[in-house]
């Protein structure tokens, strides 16, 4: 049966039309690509090779949509009912639907082979000489330790370029996931297992992370940053990390260095002091860090004065309860923390 | 009421809530499940309206972080166990003895206590709410959140006991069906024959034949690590929460089956009825749909690709994952084989009959590309999965029903809904689920993680959060328009024919709306399309006798109360053991007077 004109130039416009509506979405597809955490802009070995198979299944993806939309827009108009249009009455045919068995075949076996290859070489060892960390889950933040290099901290994660880095995966409490988008798909941190993840970064700068597995309440709290340097300026951030904190300075803040290691004692780590606590962040160089509560907010005076008056009021669910500061003591706290580079 | 005599057609006795209550009727049954799961439909649209509005600005103040967490999880429970399941529940109640030929299921008192017990569950979990707080951690109650040590509300309990509960009632009902469709089919009505929606749902109840047992275990395993201090999941104590992923997958990636299978069939039964040709590759279709329900058994780890399963497991789990596309393309080619050289009719049922090709295909395409572990390691979690759920769940499985809505209601209550007012609803909705669903794969691709209550500015999110909330009101417009225009159809004297359509199954050789007794004689079936095949060779209706005896099974107050027992039973386990102990005398009462009940 020849296709009549009619037919073709229904099937054309239909083409058309769904051609213009994918070329929209890929506009606004492709846009992502400049978003802080957009997942298509790779700046990791790792990275890299999932972007390369992400994109060749995101074509594959877009041409059976293009074309299953297409037909089907095109039948719907070409065979709607008119006058003296007896539709033959065919139950199937053989060869078309072994014709039709096959195509999702080919196309699933061309998107699983390069997939198996991947996931061999990114679930693989680290290099010899990765860097080693340990990053650890907690409800609502995330802990990086440096086995070796005598450096606690958190939320805030500093990696030298172009060295790979093994992190550990571990939880204190429920399960969590650690995703940096630019930099690695995500691993969940689940307690009791040995989780962990490598890449290469090749880029210096700030990366966003987030935890992605949901893990009660303030999970949509829990977010980290990721730090690539020169290897020069690592080297000087871990030995800028690796000191004691700095003895307070002036009234104010010797006052607060004394809330800091009694009250704050019991929770947080202020190493050369007497405060060794391991529930809550390791403040020794809390100053030095970009931000407060896990990322939601800029690390100032003002934030940190707000955070002390009331945790839970700040970061819902928070396991800081409010101490009930009065504003003298937050002010000498603040006073001690902010010197605390 | 327990036997249909005399001469017909037959006047309809006058029906009471105590009709209602007592009733076995299949159609009754099917009718109170249909409204319950609309109900329960709209309360999950609800949530999800609230969801959306939380997010549509960066920092929404609407709902706190823990109201959040509850409505997601209501969401998702209320959508998939007490809209969506019902909802194909409701159809197959109503329709498999009508399209097979028969006068009820195999079981009709069973079938009964399946929508009591159906209905105590999905009011206990709803009553969360009112009740200490509704579950929090997710539908998937990840284990350890879900354990008494970080979610010590009674929220987790109410998702436990009141899933045990909705499980049985599934159970029963599978049972049930299974055996109907296996020994009451009419005569000729082989395998072979049956419509492509009974096959579906066969599909459907073996899947939950074998997979409910596995989430009963889970859960109870779940009640016993939060309440008598087991630690079957628990890491400190030598447990595994990892464990609990795998038996939660192992019923819930079946259980995307169940909900998808049903519209699946549905479209199956109105493309080829307004193509004015029958179905095309009718056994590649089948056996399409039951590849699919065996392969679902196998793919479950494809949720766990981010928990750390090592390389082998996730070439398996890709393999396996990525052999389902072929059985879906091969169900999807052939719908459009039917479309092919057909002659169109467009209404609303066919509307929503075709779109659900298009949405659905998108749905499974980002599905494919998920089946890929490096790919998902950057989609898991995030809008873009949203997305992907989106399109088969409401793009498929609610646009499904819809259509069978459309297509059904005449058979149901004798009356048209209105066309006008459908199309209005359709356009509503069409372009509403894509205007909310499709930009959340923008949102998943600038890494918008899910389940997140908040989120600042600036990492690209606002446009596209905010496109997506216009489009949730639209959603909500269209079932507006809805039920517009149910109420103002069922007001509207009944107009409908035997067979308005010209359809060509089985439940269309009846009366709109079918008697009591369904068929005043069983149809003999000599085709795959029994009534195209009767028209088509000029084979008239068997004129039914003049004198009937038609036995039907009598009402019976006995699935209510059995319903209720196990209803305070779970009551009980929440509040105070007393009630359990009353629920389980209701119950062994109700069973012994049950097996003593006359049938006559």
């Amino acid at each position: 049966m020849r296709p009549s004109p009619r037919a073709i130039s229904l099937t054309v416009l239909s083409l058309a039309i769904v051609l213009i509506t994918t070329w929209l979405i890929w506009i606004a597809w492709d846009a992502t690509a400049s978003d802080p955490m957009t997942t298509l802009a790779p700046l990791s070995d790792n990275a890299d090779a999932v972007q390369g198979l992400y994109n060749f299944v995101t074509i594959l993806a877009g041409i059976v949509m293009v074309g299953v939309l297409t037909l089907t827009l095109a039948f719907a108009v070409i065979f709607r009912e008119r006058a003296g249009h007896e539709p033959q009455q065919i139950h199937g045919n053989s060869r078309l639907e072994v014709l039709w068995t096959l195509i999702p075949v080919a196309i699933v076996i061309a998107i699983a082979l390069p997939s198996f290859s991947v996931i061999i070489d990114t679930t693989g060892d680290a290099p010899d000489d990765a860097l080693e960390v340990v990053a650890t889950g907690n409800q609502w933040w995330f802990e990086f330790e440096y086995p070796g290099l005598d450096v606690t901290t958190a939320n805030e994660l500093h990696l030298p370029v172009d060295r790979a880095v093994n992190v550990e995966l571990r939880s204190e409490d429920v399960i969590h996931s650690f995703w940096v988008p630019q930099l690695s798909g995500k691993v969940d941190m689940v307690p009791g297992h040995e989780n962990r993840l490598w890449f290469t970064p090749h880029e210096t700068g700030m990366f966003l992370g987030q935890c992605a597995e949901f893990c009660g309440t303030s999970h949509a709290n829990m977010r980290f940053r990721v730090f690539v340097h020169a290897p020069e300026d690592f080297d000087a951030w871990v030995a800028s990390q690796a000191a004691d904190a700095e003895p307070a300075q002036g009234d104010l803040a010797l006052a607060g260095e004394k809330i800091a290691t009694t009250l704050c004692a019991a929770c947080h780590t202020i190493r050369g002091t007497n405060a060794v606590g391991q529930i809550g962040p390791d403040l020794t160089h809390i100053a030095s860090r970009t931000t407060l509560a896990s990322g939601m907010f800029e690390n100032n005076s003002e934030n940190m004065a707000a955070w002390l008056a009331n945790p839970p009021g700040e970061k819902p669910g928070s396991i800081m309860p409010n101490l009930n500061l009065n504003a003298e003591q937050i002010e000498q706290l603040v006073a001690y923390l902010q010197d605390l580079k | 009421m327990a036997t249909a005599t005399g001469t017909l057609p037959q006047v309809q006795e006058e029906t009471t809530i105590w009709t209602w209550l007592t009733t076995v009727d299949h159609k009754k049954i099917g009718t109170m499940y249909g409204i319950s799961g609309f109900a329960f439909f709209l309360l999950a649209g609800l949530e999800a309206l609230i969801i959306r509005t939380q997010l549509a600005v960066p920092n929404g103040a609407v709902v706190d972080a823990d109201r959040y967490n509850q409505l997601f999880t209501m969401h998702a429970l209320t959508m998939i166990f007490l809209g969506i399941m019902p909802l194909g529940a409701a159809f197959f109640n109503y329709f498999l003895p009508l399209m097979i030929g028969a006068r009820d299921v195999a079981f009709p008192r069973l079938n009964a206590l399946s929508y009591w017990v159906f209905l105590g569950g999905a009011l206990l979990l709803t009553s969360s709410f009112i009740f200490g707080g509704a579950p929090d951690g997710g539908w998937f109650a990840y284990a350890p959140l879900s354990d008494e040590e970080f979610s010590p509300g009674a929220g987790l309990d109410f998702y436990a006991i009141g899933l045990l509960i909705l499980g049985t009632s599934s159970l029963m009902a599978s049972l049930n069906f299974a055996v109907t469709v296996f020994n009451m089919r009419a005569p000729g009505m082989s395998m072979m024959r049956l419509p492509v929606f009974i096959w579906m749902m066969l599909v459907v109840n073996f899947l939950l034949i074998l997979s409910l047992p596995v989430i009963t275990v889970a859960l109870v395993q779940l009640v016993f690590d939060r309440n008598f201090t087991t630690n079957f999941f628990t890491p400190a104590e030598g447990g595994d929460p990892i464990l609990w992923q795998h038996l939660f997958w192992v019923f819930a990636h079946p259980e995307v089956y169940v909900l998808i299978l049903p519209s699946m069939g549905i479209v199956s039964e109105v493309l080829p009825v307004f193509s004015r040709k029958p179905l095309f590759g009718y056994a590649a279709i089948v056996f399409a749909g039951v590849a699919i329900g065996v392969l679902g058994f196998a793919v479950w780890s494809h949720h766990m690709f981010t928990t750390g399963l090592g390389t082998v497991p996730q070439i398996v789990f890709t393999a396996s994952t990525m052999a389902i596309a072929v059985p879906t393309g091969i169900k999807i080619f052939n719908w459009m084989g039917t479309l092919y050289g057909g002659s169109i009719h467009f209404n609303t049922a066919m509307y929503f009959a075709v779109s659900f090709i298009a949405l659905f295909t998108i749905g499974g395409i980002s599905g494919v590309m998920h089946a890929s572990p490096p790919v998902d390691s950057q989609q898991q979690d995030t809008y873009f999965i949203v997305a992907h759920i989106h399109y088969v769940l409401f793009g498929g499985a609610i646009v499904g029903i819809f259509s069978g809505l459309y297509y059904w209601f005449p058979k149901m209550t004798g009356r048209f809904l209105d066309e006008r007012l459908g199309k209005i609803h359709f356009w509503l909705m069409f372009i509403g689920m894509n205007i909310t669903f499709f930009p959340m794969h923008f949102l998943g691709l600038s890494g918008m993680p899910r389940r997140i209550y908040t989120y600042d500015a600036d990492l690209g999110w606002e446009t596209w959060n905010m496109v997506a909330t216009i489009g949730s009101y639209m959603l909500a417009l269209s079932i507006i328009v809805f039920l517009v225009n149910f109420f103002w159809t069922m007001r509207k004297e009944p107009t409908a024919t035997d067979n308005p359509w010209d359809a060509p199954t089985l439940e269309w050789a009846t009366s709109s709306p079918p008697p009591e007794h369904d068929f005043d004689v069983i149809p003999e079936v000599r085709d795959r399309d029994p009534l195209w095949y009767d028209r088509d060779h000029g084979i008239e209706k068997v004129e039914p006798p003049s004198e009937m005896h038609i036995h039907l099974p009598p009402p019976s107050y006995f699935p209510l109360l059995i319903g209720l027992g196990v209803l305070l039973l779970g009551v009980g386990v929440l509040s105070h053991l007393a009630l359990t102990a009353l629920g389980v005398v209701i119950v062994i009462y109700s069973i012994w007077g049950w097996a003593l009940e006359p049938t006559e």
